[in-house]
């Protein structure tokens, strides 16, 4: 186990901006859901690197949380996303942009 | 540099790499699967960091369950392909700059001293992170917070239920 938390950390970061850059470049509507997975996987990262580092369980606890609550954020998301290609035809974000259905 | 280190850092550079892919590819499919692949090494890397039960549970939630249904949806809709047409060209320039300053912030934490988790030794016991371990602290101290977590996969499921539901098809009662 000789892996530093610090570089743990690091690739955290690292995952996460890519994760922002998904969202502030992409304009398709499921890619940039997808980024958003990328930045929770992100931080799940640094929670289990610190866990490590602190040698508590408790940051594993909320990775597991952190994980389900994706899980229902992933399904009503979709769903909003199927929702409004129904009424528009397009999840371009850039297409969605009155707010009358 | 022992076999861990090495380990890591391959597995990083795949992490890496998966992500870079997932962001810049055109095809929302090719995006997905790199997605899963980015899961998988970072699964692995959990494997390493001593969290072998949170890393069985990203393989089958996050790359099983949750990306099958990315894949489903990407294919109902039909629209793998993104259409580059009325895109604001100020837009990619203005994302990369905020990407670029979150990386200087990210930097300054990280490497701007204040931080002295490089030297800290982690000798872990082998029970640590096993899904015994983690079950035992999940169902004592996180007990109300996990029943918590019922609620909201349910209230998630009517939700997207009751989201998806074709309204033309509703029954006048």
């Amino acid at each position: 186990m000789n892996v530093p938390t610090s570089y743990v950390l690091i690739l955290s970061a690292v995952l996460f901006i890519l994760g922002v850059l998904g969202v502030l470049v992409r304009r398709n509507a499921i890619v940039m859901f997808m980024s958003i997975e990328l930045m929770l996987n992100a931080a799940n990262l640094a929670f289990i690197g610190f866990a490590r580092a602190n040698q508590n369980l408790s940051g594993q606890v909320f990775v597991f949380f952190v994980i389900a609550v994706a899980a229902a954020e992933v399904a009503v998301g979709l769903a909003l996303i199927v929702a409004i290609f129904r009424t528009k035809h397009s999840i371009d974000v850039d297409q969605i942009s009155s707010l009358k259905g | 540099m022992t076999i861990d280190l090495l380990l890591f850092l391959g597995l990083a550079l795949v992490a890496y790499l998966a992500a870079v892919g997932m962001v810049a590819s055109r095809n929302a499919v090719y995006s997905a699967l790199f997605l899963v692949l980015n899961f998988m090494a970072v699964a692995v890397i959990f494997l390493l960091l001593g969290a072998a039960f949170i890393a069985m549970v990203q393989v089958t939630v996050y790359a099983g369950a949750i990306m099958v249904l990315f894949l489903f949806v990407i294919m109902l809709l039909g629209s793998a392909r993104e259409a580059s047409s009325t895109r604001a060209t100020w837009q990619a320039p203005v994302a990369i700059t905020l990407g670029l300053a979150l990386v200087a912030e990210f930097g300054i934490i990280l490497f701007g001293g204040g931080t002295s988790l490089a030297s800290r030794p982690a000798g872990l016991t082998a029970e640590f992170g096993s899904p015994r371990a983690v079950g035992q602290l999940l169902f004592d101290r996180y007990l109300v917070p996990f029943e918590v977590t019922s609620i909201l996969l349910l209230a998630a499921m009517v939700g997207a239920i009751v989201l998806t539901r074709d309204l033309k098809k509703k029954e006048p009662q």
